[in-house]
């Protein structure tokens, strides 16, 4: 019977999971199901599988598996060109290091995994609790719960030590819930199923014995649909009566749970699929030219192969009498065949295996540093920045687009409550500057003990209204204290501390009880104030919830005298609606100072009050009652009962909250700006407001020629509305998309919503581009998070632009993960962004470090990394193209196996990494200043097909002259002792020391910021390629190998001729001098900005080391001190921060300055890079 | 690649929001130059300054350089002769037609040739061959250096790298390979028309032709030195092109077997099809000059067969220098590239006068 059960639960497995049956505390019978156990496993491999799970891993990769199969390749003896362990010893390294990575990796995951699997948690077995570790509590196991303990397993809450089986939990990185965007640590209130509430302690739990038939796992997170059936009866299961694991319980002394999906299939792990992986465009273009580098080797192989063919024809044939063919071989045309194999395994150094591994190491770094870098540091949250993607540094150094969330991110998402309009008359109407405070803080301790004293409010009149007693005032903040979901913590009489939804809820909570109404706790059926100084308990009838439809929420109290009243506050749109008509008149002042508020930037809500009777209350809840239990439509039915109610309202007034913008923001944006960055702001806020933030973080400005609004609600009008804003763009249509017309003035578009739903429509979508790309300024309001995800992908699709996008919240998150590069603020709202981020910091003002800074080094060095590497390999391979036309292209090598060995991973890796690592071109500060110097990476002019394929040619230029001058130099050249130089070692020797050098002098051309780590680097090679080839040819060595160390002897009598030394030079030079020439001509004739920028940069250090020096000349002092402050100022920075000035400048400036840079994007494959007077003539910041 | 989740990231919020917060650790990254990027550097720039002063450096240096060496490469004397014998009308083209490798009887041929300078100091005698592809990757691999090394279980099982001249007659081939099968075996001898009608043959040294570390580190018979060769090498068959056993390429047992330097000198393979290897020096004698000027007789007794694949044979004689042999392109290449570095150094400067940009500072205030 149970084989059977099993079998049959064996299928089901193999059929997938249909429904899910849980019978609590029976563990025989829910063992036969085979649901999963607690355990959860985040790594991957274990001692044993590593090594065969990994291999397996890293050879599917394809370049893994290309040099694998060069390896089967060089074990034929006939086609073998090489040592078999010319391939294998770097493929082991790179494999060995990728492997030690992975270990590691997974180590920590291990560690990490035993943490949680071993939290203890209290199983309730046999009628008594026990402690078990988290990894063996099982599907059907009842677990009691602490306060702020963490939910272990996805349960069913049966009971808890609350009334009415409440419990309250705090989701952390759970929520992708989108109705409430602005949460994401929240708390959220759980209630259990009324019958197994009464259940109350484990005694009556151990005898529960219901059974839960239920959905199988899924990752659904805000739904679950179930049935407990439990003493013949059904009862519904909801995402109400569920806590998942990830949760915390929050001021819950305890509860019971029954476990219903434990470890993998939890809903947070059925959540942590695999991360889409992203790759940068130069990781693409990498690829793409790996790809050509294949083609272009079989080509070579291909000609090789002929030449072998006519070779072996022609001469080899003849020559048989000294060298026959291998055995196999009887005709030239098999002969071509192998050679074309052999020469396959010789030039595959074109594709140099290090490359993936060396790019990768070099990131690594980048992000290293970006982990480390101070001044990404916010000391007052205590993180610092963190590089959450490795792999994507470079592509910082290219964006063009930043999509970016307002709350949280733009704005601090702390609110402040700044003003208030009762009964027509307004409050905190207190204008202030940075200078001047007009009127004092508001000192509200000897008025109200329990004021918070971090509250800031600097309007007496509104006290003194209070204090007085004005009944407007008392019931609006009454409403305040008392028309809130917030939690409060009382840690010890009088020290509260309030746990809100928003923190707009908070400011408010917070400011009635400033004003004397203090909430002090709640029961789900009551409500404690303080009420000036009196204890005031209110019972609680219902709470009618805020959602995004009905963009409001009240509560129903009846106060102590028995009086039942409603409270609502809501968005004033909705809410003037549903008033008395007697309320026409404060209505209209009501506007008024809406209106004003709201133009000040301030998030508005208005407050409204209505009186119920007894009857009426008993009607309506009857009718919710009704609602809440139906079980089709429910949520409709509720909202239709929450609307008949909240009608006839008496209008209390309004509140004004203060979105309060981070640190620093105008500045990043202008500074952005300057650097052709669009920005573009999707916010889920409203119109007004999300303008009122725009103008207050200057991106938009007064001097704006139009400021388009787009707020149609149908397909026509949103058309209409773009077609309007065509004609004074001079964009005559859609045709016309190619070029960018002539715009004179400045624009920019606010887009709400619900057009926006619209323009992102197929047929609309191009147009929306292209107004909106010609505009400066992009805010898009009352977006969701789906379509700020789509208007990434709008942008990704029709620009080929990079695409950042910078949030904080879990509405941000699709945004985040859409967007080529996804960065969240680590602030106030949780962690989900964080998680989903490629970057996280905590001010948004980072992002031009993160961008300007190290986005910028990231790109240069990358390219510059890229470029060199393509060079150096070029340069050692095609030799043995060359070197084939001489040696009956029999796939000879030119150089010594172990120098083909070791070339790229001893003698010319570290330099050039420690170049990819450590390069800069200009200090730091200078990118900031000059933001015009972010321009190449947009351009992508730094690494692209034509750098490609002047560093190819370039290497193959190298490769020319290492060959032909050592070849016609030595062809006739002896020793000093008569011995002809030309033999094939010494031949071999002076080549490869050649290339050693000139691929030196190379790096070091290359290199522009030479630390001491270069130094070491550089030098070391070379000294490494010296002692190596030394010992390599040493006697010792021959002595003990004599089969395998053939060049006994070469290094000391090749490296003593001068002759050779001659050579080197020579190959040197000639290799040299065009490369440094034309660099010169390139710096002299056409600098690009930063090589300006470094110029100047350096001269002023000169200049102040020199004056330095001369200090003590009394006779010049007064001239030279004169200007050394002067340029104390400038290398300090001082005068150069980005003031007033430069915001200005901005202003006056920018708009012809993008264009010109999407016009030469436009036409970049005809024209050559932007001139330099085209580039100064940009606007600076300041003059020096 | 990883699954986003991580067990950390589950409790990772709560230190961070927990209340109160307690003493936290700052988590400041450390100000240390290496992680702020701001380690002290030097930054080259190319400008004016420093890129055309190299410029003539590098022209000033390698024009005397060049011109040095051109005019020590144009006083080295150098003769050479085809002996090849394609033409009808050259002497050895008789002993060229009736090649064998194994004819039993040495065909011998003379040519005469005249000096028209003397030749000074230490005269090199060569030969060189053409055509011939010593670099070829499978006549290089065909050898066994540890049999020639003095391996005796190399001597009798040579390694596979030598077929198909690893054995024969199921003896194995000492020593073998398709380089020393194809050893150089003509015999040349130099003498000296005397203006008075005698002949006189110039001695021509056999030792101290190949690189000391050939001779005394490489190359090693078996059994050590001062072993019975004819003993050791017995079981063993010779080359099968050689006329004679390794064992008796020279009486002198110094020079004998494996240490032969004729052989360790062909056995160093040459980098390009044409390659010249030395063959015999001739000491500065007590006659001064050591070859005078006049005519002189080349005596080959011609062995090697070279036309089945077209190749020539010829017979150089040079003097040397501190640097070696004639080699007038290094000479030339330096004078080309000074002056090209010196031409280029005056064009930039041009250049950077005419059109340069001098006044960075200004551009970037202005």
């Amino acid at each position: 019977m149970v084989s059977e059960l099993h079998r049959a639960a064996l299928c089901r497995k193999d059929a997938l999971e249909e429904e899910r049956r849980v019978r609590a505390n029976d563990r025989e019978y829910n063992d036969k199901f085979q649901y999963a156990s607690n355990c959860i496993m985040t790594s991957k491999y274990n001692i044993i599988t590593f090594l065969p799970v990994n291999l397996f891993e890293q050879f599917q990769e394809v370049a893994n598996t290309y040099f694998l199969f060069l390896l089967i390749l060089q074990l034929i003896p006939q086609i073998s060109s090489l040592s078999w362990f010319t391939t294998i010893v770097p493929l082991a390294l790179v494999l060995s290091i990728t492997a030690v990575k992975d270990a590691t990796d997974d180590y920590f995951r291990h560690n990490s995994d035993n943490q949680v699997n071993n939290r203890q948690s209290q199983v309730l077995i046999r009628g008594s609790l026990q402690n078990e570790k988290w990894m063996n509590v099982r599907v059907g196991d009842i677990i009691k719960l602490e306060n702020n303990q963490f939910v272990a397993a996805d349960l069913l809450l049966l009971s808890s030590s609350e009334p009415h089986g409440l419990c309250y939990i705090e989701t952390a990185e759970l929520d992708g819930s989108e109705n409430t965007p602005h949460l994401s640590i929240k708390s959220e209130l759980r209630q259990s199923v009324s019958v197994t509430s009464e259940l109350g302690d484990q005694n009556n739990l151990a005898s529960f014995n219901g059974e839960v038939v239920c959905e199988p796992p899924n990752n659904k997170l805000d739904r679950f649909c179930g049935t407990l059936y439990w003493r013949d009866k059904k009862y519904t299961l909801t995402n109400q009566n569920m806590l998942l694991r990830g949760c915390v319980l929050r001021n819950t002394e305890a509860c019971y749970g029954l476990v219903i999906f434990a470890g993998p299939d939890t809903k947070l792990m059925q959540n942590s699929g695999r991360t889409k992986f992203k790759r940068t465009s130069i990781d693409r273009l990498m690829n793409t030219l790996v790809l050509w580098i294949f083609g272009f080797l079989v080509c070579m192989g291909v000609i090789l192969a002929v030449g072998n063919a006519v070779w072996e024809r022609e001469v080899g044939s003849l020559f048989q009498s000294y060298l026959p063919w291998d055995p196999p071989v009887d005709n030239f045309l098999f002969s071509a065949f192998l050679s074309f194999w052999s020469y396959v395994i010789i030039l595959n150094t074109v594709v140099p295996i290090s490359l993936y591994v060396s790019v990768e190491v070099i990131r690594l770094g980048h992000s290293y540093f970006i982990n480390w870098d101070q001044q990404m540091f916010c000391s007052q949250c205590n993180t610092a920045a963190e590089a959450r993607t490795t792999t994507l540094n470079e592509e910082l150094g290219q964006v063009e687009y930043i999509f970016s969330d307002k709350t949280g991110t733009l704005t601090q998402n702390i609110m402040s409550f700044n003003k208030c309009s009762i009964n027509r008359q307004t409050y905190g109407n207190i204008h202030f500057t940075h200078l001047f405070v007009l009127g004092e803080r508001l000192d509200f301790t000897p008025f109200n003990p329990l004021a918070d004293p971090d509250f800031c409010f600097y309007d007496d009149t509104l006290l003194e209204s209070v204090k007085v007693g004005d009944s407007h005032t008392h019931e609006f903040f009454r409403l305040l204290s008392l028309c809130h979901t917030v939690m409060s913590e009382e840690k010890s009489e009088g020290e509260l501390i309030y746990k809100a939804q928003s923190p707009d809820e908070g400011a408010l909570v917070t400011a009635a009880r400033n004003f004397g109404f203090v909430f002090r706790s709640r029961t789900p059926g009551t409500i404690t104030t303080t009420e000036m100084g009196r204890p005031v308990t209110y019972t609680l009838l219902a709470i009618l919830d805020f959602n995004n439809i009905r963009k409001r929420m009240s509560v129903i109290v009846r106060n102590p005298e028995g009086r039942i009243r409603l409270y609502c506050k809501g968005a004033d749109t909705v809410l003037l609606e549903r008033l008395n008509p007697c309320n026409q008149e404060l209505m209209n002042i009501t506007s008024d100072h809406l209106n004003e508020y709201a133009s000040d930037g301030l998030r508005t809500l208005a407050l409204a009050y209505r009186d119920l009777s007894e009857d009426d209350w008993e009607m309506w809840s009857e009718s919710h009652r009704c609602a809440d239990k139906a079980t089709n439509c429910r949520e409709d039915r509720l909202a239709a009962t929450y609307e008949a109610i909240e009608q006839d309202m008496m209008l209390l007034g309004a509140t004004a909250i203060e979105d309060k913008l981070q640190e620093g923001v105008p500045e990043t944006i202008a500074v952005l700006s300057l650097a052709n960055i669009k920005i573009w702001v999707l916010t889920g806020d409203k119109q007004e407001t999300a303008v009122n933030i725009g103008y207050s973080c200057k991106m938009l400005t007064d001097d704006m020629t139009e400021v388009f609004i787009i707020s149609g609600h149908t397909v026509q009008s949103v058309r209409q509305e773009l077609r309007s804003v065509h004609l004074p763009l001079q964009l005559s249509g859609v045709s016309n998309y190619g070029a960018v017309a002539h715009i004179s003035g400045e624009f920019a578009i606010v887009i709400n919503g619900h057009s926006l739903a619209h323009a992102l429509e197929a047929d609309m979508e191009t147009e929306f581009v292209l107004t909106a790309c010609a505009c400066k300024a992009v805010i898009c309001c009352r977006v969701t998070p789906l379509q700020k995800a789509q208007v990434v992908e709008l942008i990704k699709k029709h620009k080929k632009a990079v695409t950042l996008a910078i949030g904080d919240g879990a509405n941000d998150v699709s945004m985040i993960k859409s967007a080529h590069i996804g960065v969240g603020i680590s602030g106030q709202e949780g962690i989900q962004a964080v998680l989903a981020s490629d970057y996280s910091f905590s001010q948004f003002r980072f992002l031009q470090r993160l961008l300007l800074v190290h986005g910028r080094w990231s790109y240069l060095r990358m390219c510059r990394f890229l470029c060199y590497f393509f060079y150096k390999n070029f340069a050692f391979t095609m030799v043995h193209f060359w070197f084939g036309f001489f040696c009956g292209f029999s796939a000879q090598t030119v150089y010594d196996q172990y120098f083909i060995t070791l070339y790229n991973i001893v003698y010319t890796s570290l330099p050039v990494l420690a170049m990819g690592i450590f390069d800069q071109d200009v200090p730091d500060q200078r990118s900031l200043e000059y933001p015009k110097l972010y321009e190449p990476g947009q351009l992508n002019l730094l690494f692209n097909k034509r750098e490609f394929f002047i560093c190819i040619a370039q290497g193959i230029y190298t490769s020319v002259v290492l060959f032909f001058v050592p070849c016609a130099v030595l062809s006739d050249a002896t020793q000093s002792t008569g011995v002809p130089l030309a033999d094939y070692q010494t031949f071999a020797v002076t080549t490869a020391t050649a290339l050693v050098i000139v691929v030196s002098v190379q790096i070091a051309l290359d290199t522009g910021f030479w630390t001491v780590i270069n130094h070491v680097f550089v030098w070391g090679s070379l000294g490494c390629y010296f002692a190596i080839m030394i010992a390599l040819h040493s006697q010792t060595l021959f002595r003990i190998f004599p089969n395998q160390f053939h060049f006994v002897g070469s290094a000391q009598s090749t490296l003593l001729q001068p002759v050779v030394w001659l050579t080197i030079a020579l190959a040197t030079a000639i290799c040299i001098v065009p490369v440094l020439a034309f660099r010169f001509l390139k710096v002299d004739l056409k600098p690009q900005l930063s090589d300006t920028v470094r110029k100047v940069t350096q001269t002023q250090c000169l200049l102040d080391g020199r004056l330095g020096a001369r200090g003590g000349s009394r006779r010049s002092g007064y001239a030279f001190a004169h200007q050394e402050g002067f340029g104390e100022l400038i290398t300090s920075g001082k005068n150069m921060r980005l003031s007033s000035l430069a915001l200005a400048n901005f202003a006056s400036r920018h708009s012809s300055n993008w264009i010109d840079t999407l016009r030469r994007k436009k036409h970049n494959h005809t024209h050559t890079p932007p001139n330099a007077s085209g580039d100064l003539g940009a606007p600076q910041p300041y003059k020096l | 690649m990883a699954t986003s989740y991580n067990a950390k990231d589950e409790d990772g919020h709560i230190t961070v929001s927990g209340p109160g917060g307690g003493t936290l650790r700052s988590r400041k990254p450390e100000n240390t130059a290496f992680k702020q990027q701001r380690l002290p550097a030097w930054q080259p720039i190319l400008t004016a300054g420093t890129v055309l002063p190299a410029f003539f450096i590098i022209g000033l240096i390698f024009i005397p350089i060049g011109i040095g060496l051109y005019v020590t490469s144009n006083n080295i004397r150098e003769f050479e002769v085809d002996y090849t014998g394609v033409d009808v009308s050259s002497p050895c083209f008789n002993c060229s037609q009736n090649y064998s490798w194994n004819s039993s009887r040495p065909c011998t041929c003379t040519i005469p040739f005249y000096l028209e300078q003397p030749y000074e100091g230490n005269v090199y005698m060569y030969y060189g061959l053409s055509n011939f592809y010593q670099n070829h990757r499978r006549y290089v691999k065909s050898r066994d250096d540890s049999q020639l090394h003095g391996d005796m279980d190399s001597l009798l099982t040579p390694s596979k790298e030598c077929e198909p001249y690893a054995f024969h007659d199921k003896k194995p081939i000492a020593p073998c390979g398709a380089i020393a099968n194809s050893m150089f075996n003509d015999t040349l001898e130099l003498f000296y028309n005397d203006p008075n009608g005698t002949k006189v043959l110039v001695p021509l040294a056999n030792t101290g032709i190949a690189w000391f570390t050939d001779k005394y580190v490489k190359f090693k018979n078996p059994g050590g030195d001062g072993a019975n060769l004819t003993a050791v090498f017995q079981g063993t068959s010779k080359p099968v092109n050689w006329l004679k056993p390794v064992y008796e390429l020279d009486k002198n047992s110094s020079n004998n077997g494996f240490i032969n330097e004729d052989f360790i000198v062909w056995m160093r393979t040459a980098a390009l099809p044409t390659f010249r290897k030395l063959y015999r020096t001739i000491k500065d004698a007590k006659v001064i000059p050591t070859l005078p000027s006049g005519n002189y007789t080349l005596e080959v007794v011609y062995n090697y067969p070279v036309r089945s694949f077209e190749g020539r044979k010829r017979m150089i004689l040079s003097t040397i220098s501190w640097m070696g042999g004639k080699n007038p392109f290094l000479g030339i290449a330096y004078v080309t590239v000074g002056s090209v570095c010196f031409f280029l150094g005056v064009v930039l400067l041009v250049i950077h006068h005419k059109c340069g940009n001098r006044n960075n500072s200004a551009d970037i205030s202005n």
